[in-house]
């Protein structure tokens, strides 16, 4: 009895110990960008790089304000991406809840649908996506950027809160039914609110992708006013991989923090969605 | 017929919300006014961007009728940007490219033959060795302005303390074999604590090794075509009925089997700087693991940034050998195809590349200009941070030969790079390096010029 207590404790150690490990690998680029951003250039020079900056400076910080666009870039960004993620969500949800409750032949087919388009590289789509925005005024706009980010989150999106809708019960609805609710009853009173941390998932996934995203921020939009953030931070770099290092790690950080702090608001939600998505019935 | 209204109803929807989704774009211009002309620049040096943009407002104060807007580009997707816009008929009106950049745009039809647009002062001052990096199939297509020579950035303190070891100047040049011969004394093998004075240094790898040289050669084509001029060896040559063909004679070899020798066979050279960018080696420079590093002119200004205070360096000119020339793509301004105003763009070309401006575009970005007439100026003949010793090579740069071929761009990719890898390296030898660049590289070429 006592043996096999201290293989269960060995193996609870060794657990913390791999989940220590995994995110220390997790953490590490992110530290050396923090450390990095406060470092004068004499240091980013050095041989011997240290994890603390000898002398810490907000020059780079300043520089990357001085140079670029940054506050403007970030509320490009934020724009584009939090109107995909609310549109995701809105487009997502009921489509989702016609797949996982109507398994018919067209349903099934549209699951495959989802799970091919998701093989489609950018280079495939962005000329004829250009030439079709340019034909309805939407290139060099940011509503048309975020239709896009829409569209190209939105496989994916379907495909997780299909996954979600499937592990509610549909018992539940059934019982509310037979309680005297009517079907929007059901999915307003009884659906929606266990949907609620797959919808939140959702969202911060599809506002993830659309912050992150580079490519069609850069070839939709022409002017400068309307850069988004990762457009922004490759203007620190120059040919041949040059970079202007000390500001563009400082731009980089402050494009993480979104995200960070995104996830760190909502991260109990989210793991209940991700747990209620994995359970099945 | 459900579906079928179902399926109207989403159109119409998608067609109703493309004009509420335009509006968000907030971009629409005073009807009847000229829109400005989009000038997209790849500065992104903080002193380059302030001087492109000090110009642009100056030329707006001085033609309030003819406006330019500054735009931002980047140089790592100016390509994949540029191809997209031009497909979409949305390029900028004025656009800063390399000249290695631009032979599929100008073949393509997307950029303005400048030939009859070019003012006389402009196509004086520009020499035409110069001109031919922006010319394709006998138009000009990108105004050359910038260059920029490779250079050997060399540790003032270990060529001062190399007694063999002559220092070369622009007049007169290592040849291959001095340079070799440098570097080899320059190297110092492992064991030692100290320098010739006896005292322990930082000048060596964690073994007390020190190289004499370390190439920065992650992306080894340009490099190695651009040197390879210095000893006649072009690559790429023209046949009579126009087309383009590699061979990879004894001249073009000299560079290549330089680098290869001084890794595998002398050891002055090291390896594991093969795979940096010229940025990742100047930490190791900077402590003295390496005594030169072959960088673009560019690079002083990273060097006056990150070197620790007191450490002495200075500019030499890269090896030479027969031909004394250097391969280039210098940066360039074309105008799109699509253009409206083509002679506005034109002149507001003119004002960014007067010789007064030509300089603060040099300075800003630590490049020389192309101009004879800002070559002059005396802010660029100085000693300090080997301005000098760069103007002094100005005259030494031509068109790089590969430039101008179609298909160059896939050679590079698919063959040149991987294989010059390996060749560095020392993983393949010269015999399967010559297969390689020469009989897949002219399948490739063969594809561009059915």
């Amino acid at each position: 009895m006592t043996a096999r207590r201290g293989r269960t404790a060995a193996a609870r150690a060794g657990q913390y110990l791999a989940l220590l490990g995994y995110l220390l690998f997790l953490l590490l680029p992110f530290l050396w960008l923090l450390s990095t951003a406060f470092k004068p250039p004499r240091e980013l020079g050095s041989i011997d790089p240290t994890w603390i900056p000898h002398e810490p400076t907000l020059a780079n910080f300043r520089a990357t304000f001085d140079e670029q666009p940054l506050l403007r870039s970030a509320a490009n960004s934020l724009a584009a991406a939090a109107g995909a993620a609310v549109l995701a969500v809105v487009v997502a949800t009921p489509m989702a809840y016609v797949l996982a409750r109507f398994r018919t032949r067209m349903a099934r087919a549209a699951t495959g649908w989802v799970v091919v388009s998701q093989a489609f590289p950018l280079v495939l789509v962005i000329i004829p996506l250009f030439l079709l925005l340019k034909a309805v005024h939407l290139v060099d706009s940011l509503g048309g950027l975020t239709l896009v980010y829409l569209v190209w989150s939105l496989p994916f999106a379907l495909w997780m809160l299909t996954g979600y809708v499937r592990a509610v019960p549909a018992e539940l609805e059934e019982a509310a039914a037979v309680d005297g609710a009517g079907r929007v009853r059901t999915l307003v009173s009884v659906t929606a609110p266990l949907l609620m941390p797959g919808i939140v998932a959702t969202a911060l996934f599809a506002f993830i992708t659309a912050w992150n995203e580079f490519f069609f921020a850069l070839v939709l939009l022409k002017s400068p006013e309307k850069q988004t953030m990762p457009v922004v931070l490759t203007h620190f770099l120059g040919a041949e991989g040059v970079a202007d290092l000390g500001p563009l790690a400082a731009a980089a950080l402050l494009a993480t923090l979104p995200g960070l702090v995104l996830f760190a608001v909502i991260q109990r939600r989210i793991t209940g969605g991700m747990l209620a998505g994995a359970v099945k019935h | 017929m459900r579906r079928r209204t179902f399926l109207g109803a989403a159109a119409s929807l998608g067609v109703a919300a493309a004009p509420v989704l335009a509006g968000c774009s907030g971009g629409g211009k005073a009807s009847g006014s000229r829109r400005p002309l989009r000038f997209q620049s790849l500065a992104w040096q903080a002193e380059s961007v302030r001087a492109n943009k000090a110009l642009v407002a100056e030329w707006n104060r001085l033609h309030p009728r003819s406006p330019v807007e500054y735009v931002q580009g980047a140089w790592p997707t100016v390509h994949d940007q540029l191809l997209t816009a031009f497909e979409g008929g949305e390029a900028p009106d004025i656009i800063h490219d390399a000249s290695d950049d631009l032979a599929d745009f100008a073949y393509g039809g997307h950029l303005a033959d400048l030939t009859g647009l070019l003012p006389d002062r402009l196509t004086a001052d520009i020499p035409e060795h110069s001109w031919r990096t922006g010319t394709f199939g006998g138009r000009v297509y990108g105004v050359p302005f910038l260059q920029e020579p490779r250079v050997l950035i060399a540790n003032r303190k270990l060529l001062r303390a190399a007694s063999g070891v002559r220092v070369p100047t622009p007049e007169d040049p290592w040849s291959w074999e001095e340079f070799r011969a440098a570097a080899k004394e320059l190297s110092r093998e492992g064991g030692g604590g100290g320098d010739r004075d006896g005292r322990r240094d930082r000048d060596t790898d964690g073994n007390g090794r020190r190289y004499g040289v370390a190439w920065p050669l992650k992306e080894p084509v340009s490099a190695t075509l651009n040197l390879a001029l210095s000893t006649g060896g072009r690559l790429f040559h023209r046949r009579a009925d126009g087309r383009a063909e590699i061979r990879f004679d004894a001249a073009d070899q000299v560079v290549p089997r330089t680098v290869h020798d001084q890794v595998n066979v002398d050891g002055s050279a090291a390896r594991t700087t093969l795979g940096m960018g010229g940025s990742d080696t100047l930490p190791g420079f900077f402590a003295g693991r390496y005594a030169m590093v072959p960088l673009g002119f560019s690079y002083r200004q990273q060097i006056v940034q990150q070197a620790p205070e007191g450490f002495a360096w200075t500019v030499l000119p890269a090896p030479t050998g027969s031909a004394h020339a250097q391969g280039v793509s210098p940066q360039t301004l074309s105008i799109a195809a699509d253009c409206p105003r083509k002679e506005e763009a034109m002149a507001f070309v003119a004002f960014l590349l007067r010789p007064a401006n030509m300089v603060r575009l040099a300075l800003g970005d630590w490049m020389l200009p192309t101009g004879t007439a800002a070559l002059r100026d005396p802010r660029l003949r100085v000693r300090k941070y080997g301005w000098a010793t760069g103007t002094a090579l100005a005259g030494t740069l031509h068109a790089a030969p590969a430039q101008s071929v179609r298909g160059y761009p896939e050679w590079k990719d698919k063959i040149a790079t991987p294989g010059l890898q390996e060749y560095y390296s020392g993983a393949i030898g010269l015999a399967e390096l010559r297969g390689r660049l020469v009989e897949d590289g002219n399948l490739v070429l063969a594809r561009y010029q059915r």
